[in-house]
């Protein structure tokens, strides 16, 4: 591999900067009032991927073992907490979102290193955990938005079913449902158009550094399994947790407080 | 004598709100009891802590002797079932909603059962594959109190099931009641609006701005 093509230089990287000028202007052309949003994001992001590629760079030269644990707990911690926030006020979630991250992103970067699949050195355990826990964070975070929308709709259809007798499980069985599916949605949209519609990003990144592209395509195929399991594991998880949070100990709905109330007509 | 129902000093308040002050009354066994009061009284309020869906801020309510809040919930509720005011229905067919009693009892379905309920109430049996969405509002209403008898309870709370039904199908419902009450043996609370039913009531409770204003027998 020859990594010193895939050097960029400074000027590059300005220009490329200019690139986002055009996005401003087109904010502020249609008056999206984005632009002060748009202007932090990026230098939010600069900063950010400056901090961590600095810190990845070290982490991967003393590849020490206890060091690439913790960062891959805090990746972990901060995919949970950044999944908490979208829940809107359902209790427990930040410890839900943890554990549901931790154990999806444990078993599928687990059961490669078992198989040796994968290596457990930074180079890869980092990336991989990054990527198993932000899809999970995804999928979390659209399940609890989808199980806040659906305990409002459908209030009704879950109160008529615990007054027939149904446990709250039974009572809330469908929207668990509907919310495992739609946190899984867009891992398996994806999943379909790979290939045809998105040339995935690790795979992108290995052709990119010169990687024979059936060698990437493998890796790429390892990777969707990973993150299929990933995503309904913590979907699964994430549901089956959360949703008793919408009841209290006398097995009654009761909504969270913070959640967002239909107005009344 | 220990009533069916004892409720005494029922109170409900919410957002600092008055909703329901001081009701008490008591239901026997295998009574008809019809509750009536302007909208927005408290009726539907007042069954809801009946049936345990919500709790009440104040007072006693006792089934069979024993607080409603030493119940298992899922249990009590089997027995004290309510039927909402414009129930919503499950799934996709018929059959979806007169199998969910079945499911969250992990029995299998009892199709001739189902049947039967079905033509007890002028439907003809093989309405069970029908789809919901081709039900009219009676029969909405019908299938919808179907399934809170799949099994009988011991108390059946109906929140307003004959409103905006026209005389047919409001004679089927009290078809329906006056069946469930003598044959099954089970205990009626009826909300109403609806003259006719307040007329015919053997028994005609009255709330008014949340607090009871008239509990009368007749003969
Ligand atoms: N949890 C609650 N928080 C605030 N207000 C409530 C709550 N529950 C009920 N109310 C209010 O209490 C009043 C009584 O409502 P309820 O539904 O019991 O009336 P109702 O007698 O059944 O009326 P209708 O005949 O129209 O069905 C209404 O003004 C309602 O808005
Ligand atoms: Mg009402």
């Amino acid at each position: 591999m020859n990594s010193s093509s895939l050097q960029i230089s400074n000027t590059s990287l300005i220009l490329a900067a200019g690139l986002v000028l055009i996005a401003l202007y087109i904010g502020y052309r249609e008056k999206l009032g984005i632009d002060r949003d748009m202007i932090i994001g990026v230098l939010r992001a600069i900063v950010q991927l400056y901090i961590v590629g600095y810190l990845l760079k070290y982490v991967i030269k003393v590849d020490n073992i206890f060091l690439t644990v913790v960062l891959m707990l805090i990746i972990i911690f901060n995919a949970g907490y950044n999944a908490m926030k979208r829940s809107q006020g359902i209790p427990n979630t930040l410890w839900i979102s943890i554990g549901a991250i931790f154990i999806s992103t444990g078993v599928t970067v687990g059961a490669m290193v078992l198989t040796h699949a994968l290596k457990f050195i930074p180079a890869q355990m980092i990336p991989i955990t990054g990527m198993m826990a932000s899809q999970s964070m995804v999928a979390i975070g659209l399940c609890y938005r989808n199980l806040n929308t659906n305990f409002h709709d459908e209030r009704q259809q879950v109160l008529e079913k615990l007054s027939l007798g149904g446990n709250i499980k039974q009572s809330s069985m469908h929207i668990l449902r509907e919310s495992i599916k739609t946190g899984m949605q867009p891992t398996v949209d994806s999943t379909k158009t790979m290939g045809i519609v998105t040339l995935p990003g690790m795979m992108s990144g290995l052709i990119f550094a010169g990687i024979d592209p059936v060698y990437a395509i493998e890796y790429q195929i390892m990777i969707t399994f990973m993150l299929l399991a990933a995503t309904s594991l913590g979907s699964v998880m994430a549901v089956y947790w959360s949703y008793k949070g919408f009841y209290n100990r006398e097995d009654q709905l009761v909504l969270p407080t913070s959640a967002p109330k239909k107005k009344h007509h | 004598m220990m009533s069916l129902i004892d409720l005494e000093n029922v109170g409900f308040q919410a957002d600092g709100q008055t909703i329901l002050k001081d009701i008490s009354f008591s239901v026997e066994e295998q009574e008809i009891v019809t509750i009536t009061g302007a909208s927005g009284s408290g009726k539907s309020t007042l069954v809801r802590i009946l049936s345990t869906l919500q709790s009440r801020t104040s007072g006693t309510i006792t089934y069979k002797g024993k607080s409603i809040d030493d119940y298992d919930p899922i249990q009590y509720r089997r027995e004290v079932s309510y039927c909402f005011q414009q129930p919503s229905l499950f799934g996709d067919t018929v059959k979806d909603n007169l199998q969910f009693p079945y499911d969250i009892r992990n029995q299998a379905f009892d199709v001739k059962r189902a049947q039967e309920a079905l033509t007890a109430v002028d439907l003809n049996s093989n309405y069970l594959d029908k789809a919901i969405t081709e039900l009219s509002g009676g029969e909405r209403q019908r299938v919808a109190m179907l399934r809170n008898v799949m099994f009988y309870p011991q108390v059946l709370i109906m929140d307003e099931v004959t409103a905006g039904l026209d005389e047919d199908n409001k004679q089927i419902i009290h078809k329906m009641m006056t069946r469930f009450n003598q044959n099954d043996h089970i205990t009626l609370i009826i909300i109403t609006h609806d003259q006719d039913e307040m007329d015919h009531a053997k028994r005609l409770i009255t709330i008014e701005n949340g607090q009871l204003k008239g509990d009368e027998r007749r003969e």
